[in-house]
């Protein structure tokens, strides 16, 4: 009964979407006056003055949102990796010596590694091996976009499918909702609790992570391999290679630059790890990845300065991998 | 829904208006008969009378459908004081009372949910109670109410409505069918969960710690409640401020006494396996009966009641399929019988007399009875009649409440982000887990401390 005066009381969604619009429209027109006043100002001086404004059009503001949203960050975090909890003093290298002496956060490091090291080897071999082996398929779109489906799942969502996967079931003549349990259990042994398994816990978390990114990796070294000229590969195949050797010798060494490119930035997905983590075992039963422990240090147990102190980590750990993977992409660009 | 009484209140007074202006041509007697019956409903509310045509403004989390009670209950007191209670309710409450009370524009009444956020308006905005209001809150409720809503000896904060976390849920068909008795000590309570076990048809404890990135909780909970049965007040004080460490051989006694339930096999299983259970499946076992306690607050009612099929049943119903209600967690001994739980604090922003008014009314047993028999609510108010209180498990409630030795908020709330939401959930959790240590666990907590 009160929630229908409540409902009167309120906005309708008409309302709503009438007050949007309204802002859109206003939005649009000044966005609109502001251009034209560029044009304006561009046609009426001279072709020096001309130079200039086009550089202050095209930069200024691609610059300005950088420095607000990339650049300021970084700088406040790095600062505010030195500073106590609650950013007010300066502590020197406390937090950094926090992060890499404590042994709940050692095991964090650890488990991060694992991820960076595993994931991207592996889900870049199984995508190589799809791409390779459906290559000369005559219909290969089934089961590519079998195996692609998963990278349109959420992390999170990937979370939740994979949890059940693992569930285990402790009480006796419950039903079973567990895949994997019930598969162990229908060959007569007897699950162990999956998620509290350390370290097997983490390797199946990391099973998750491999299973969305493998339709990545197949998706574009597919496509890689495409433009591998058949010419070679016809070449190789006179002079009595074998499948596997033109694979290996023909293959692989043409699209080297892509599989370096995707292997890098599959590991830089890997380090940002969190989502699967957050969901499925919520950093806990030794399976907490860096991302995952920066967040709760920052905004759960509101500590500003190792919170920051693990993202500067993280940040450190990236850059040579960023900075490799640009070099790739370059010379792969120049080969073309 | 605000705005809309306004309205009709003012439509009201309009209305008013004209017939007095009538009046003043017609003959004024029928009037007077009304009054004289009105008067006879409103002798109780004598006290708060010379306050007609004011406005007290309430600022809340409480929102509808709960709001609605609550202008439910003030109805009569409105209409005999004269006073127009406004009711503001918003879940944007703790972001914007600290906005409005900065920015000259507190509310005349607000109701905190916590006693910690009502300690940060005292001497910056909030008016301390009046000695009426104080005496009827001496009378009215336990000393540890009173001091929750204390800050440096004033007495600002009057304690509302509350909630408690000391149950232990079991099925009373069970119960009857098995010939077991509600134990009303901690020896008890073991001696129960022994024969159980010995009888190994059921599983005497059911416990879930799982609940996302928070899992952990429950062992906080079991710990706190623990804390104040095996401890003074005083020492848990300390322990949750941090002044007692929490490595301290008093906590490891703790502990240990939890351990005597959580990580014995015989009375819960899969000791690990508490840790993977989410706190909602955690109770399921007493449901369809493959276990025979488990301790957990007053919420987890409905939440068993709408995805298990239970049904909440008082204890005294011995024949229903599924049916779930509550004991009290015992104590060490029968008169020890602290409890553990939270409640809401009212405070006052302005110094006006409706509003000591109203302030001191929602101390009363007659509000409180009022609003109790309204349904779903109960308070610490030791004047509350439980046969005003139809819920089975909130008559449990009111029942520890009124009883209890000592009355504490959960201490987890209050201790410093880095342990009461950090590693304290995280430690517990190790704890079942991992099977870590108790000295590992209480050590790895310390370390965490901000000291």
């Amino acid at each position: 009964m009160s929630s229908l005066a409540i409902l009167m009381a309120r906005k309708t969604p008409f309302d709503v979407i009438a007050e949007n619009f309204t802002l859109l429209a206003l939005a649009l027109l000044s966005f609109s006056a502001i251009v034209f006043l560029i044009f304006l100002l561009g046609s009426r001086s001279s072709v020096k003055t001309q130079e200039w404004l086009k550089y202050l059009v095209f930069l200024v503001p691609a610059l300005l949102l950088l420095l607000i949203g990339l650049i300021y960050p970084t700088f406040r975090t790095l600062i505010m990796s030195f500073m106590d909890k609650e950013s007010e003093t300066f502590v020197g290298f406390d937090n950094y010596i926090w992060a890499f002496t404590i042994p709940e956060i050692n095991v964090v490091l650890v488990n991060t590694l694992i991820w960076t090291l595993t994931v991207p080897l592996i889900s870049t071999l199984l995508g190589l091996a799809i791409a390779y082996m459906t290559d000369r398929m005559k219909r290969p779109a089934a089961i590519k976009s079998l195996i692609f489906m998963p990278m349109a799942i959420s992390f999170v969502g990937a979370g939740v499918i994979w949890k059940f996967v693992y569930n285990y079931q402790p009480r006796e003549g419950q039903p079973e909702i567990g895949l994997l349990s019930a598969i162990f259990k229908a060959i007569g042994l007897t699950p162990p609790n999956w998620l509290l398994e350390a370290p097997l816990n983490t390797y199946l978390l990391i099973v998750v992570m491999i299973w969305i990114q493998t339709g990545f990796a197949m998706v574009v070294l597919s496509a890689a391999l495409k433009n591998v000229p058949d010419e070679i590969v016809e070449a190789a195949m006179l002079d009595g290679a074998t499948a596997f050797k033109r694979f290996y010798l023909v293959s692989v060494p043409m699209i080297r630059a892509t599989i370096v490119v995707v292997l890098t930035t599959i590991m830089i997905g890997t380090l940002k790890v969190f989502d699967i983590v957050r969901t499925m075992t919520g950093g806990n039963f030794q399976t907490n990845v860096i991302a995952n422990e920066m967040y709760s240090q920052s905004f759960r147990q509101m500590n500003y300065g190792q919170g920051s102190a693990l993202a500067i980590i993280l940040f450190v750990a990236i850059i040579p991998i960023i900075v490799y993977n640009i070099r790739q992409l370059r010379l792969e660009r120049t080969e073309r | 829904m605000s705005t809309l009484r306004r309205r009709a209140i003012a439509l009201g007074a309009t209305a008013v208006a004209a017939s007095l202006v009538l009046a003043g041509c017609a003959s004024t007697e029928p009037a007077a008969e009304e009054t004289a019956a009105v008067d006879e409903a409103c002798a109780a509310y004598a006290d708060y009378l010379g306050n007609e045509g004011t406005e007290v403004e309430i600022y809340t989390t409480i929102i509808d459908p709960e709001a609605s009670l609550f202008i439910e209950s003030f109805a009569e007191f409105e209409e005999c004081t004269g006073i127009t209670i406004n009711w503001n309710g918003t879940q944007e409450f703790e972001a914007q009372i600290s906005v409005r009370v900065e920015g000259g524009t507190a509310p005349d009444m607000a109701i905190f949910p916590q006693p910690g956020l009502l300690a940060k308006f005292a001497g910056n905005g909030l008016v301390p109670a009046n000695d009426k209001t104080s005496a009827s809150v001496d009378e009215n409720y336990t000393a540890d109410w009173k001091t929750y809503g204390t800050v440096d000896g004033v007495f600002y904060g009057t304690p509302l409505g509350a909630n408690v976390k000391s149950f232990v849920w079991y099925s009373p068909k069970t119960f009857a069918d098995n010939g077991w008795a509600i134990p009303s000590t901690w020896a008890e309570l073991l001696a129960l969960s022994d024969e159980i076990a010995a009888g190994g048809a059921v599983q005497p404890w059911c416990a879930g710690f799982g609940s996302g990135d928070a899992t952990g909780w429950v062992g906080t909970d079991w710990m706190e409640d623990l804390m104040l049965r095996f401890q003074d007040a005083a020492t848990y004080d300390a322990w949750v401020s941090g002044e007692l460490p929490f490595n301290d051989p008093k906590v490891a006694e703790v502990l240990a006494e939890a351990g005597k339930i959580l990580k014995n096999p015989a009375y819960v299983g899969d000791v690990a396996s508490i840790a993977t259970t989410t706190f909602q499946e955690g109770g399921a076992g007493i449901v369809d009966g493959t276990c025979a306690m488990h301790r957990q607050a007053s919420f987890i009612g409905g939440i068993l009641a709408a995805d298990f099929g239970a049904t909440i049943v008082s204890p005294e119903d011995t024949t229903t399929e599924g049916g779930i209600t509550t004991f009290y967690f015992p104590g060490v001994s029968a008169d020890n019988k602290p409890a553990l739980g939270g409640g809401e604090f009212v405070g006052i922003f302005a110094d006006r007399p409706e509003v000591h008014a109203v302030h001191h009314y929602l101390t009363t047993a007659a509000w409180n009875n009022k609003k109790a028999s309204l349904g779903g609510w109960f308070s610490a108010n030791l004047g509350l009649d439980t046969a005003n209180v139809a819920d089975p498990v909130n008559k449990v409630a009111v029942e520890i409440l009124q009883n209890a030795s000592t009355f504490r908020f959960d201490g987890s709330d209050v201790m410093p982000a880095e342990v009461g939401a950090g590693s304290f959930w995280k430690e517990m959790t190790a704890w079942v887990a991992e099977n870590k240590s108790d000295k590992a666990v209480l050590d790895a907590i310390y370390a965490t401390w901000p000291y």
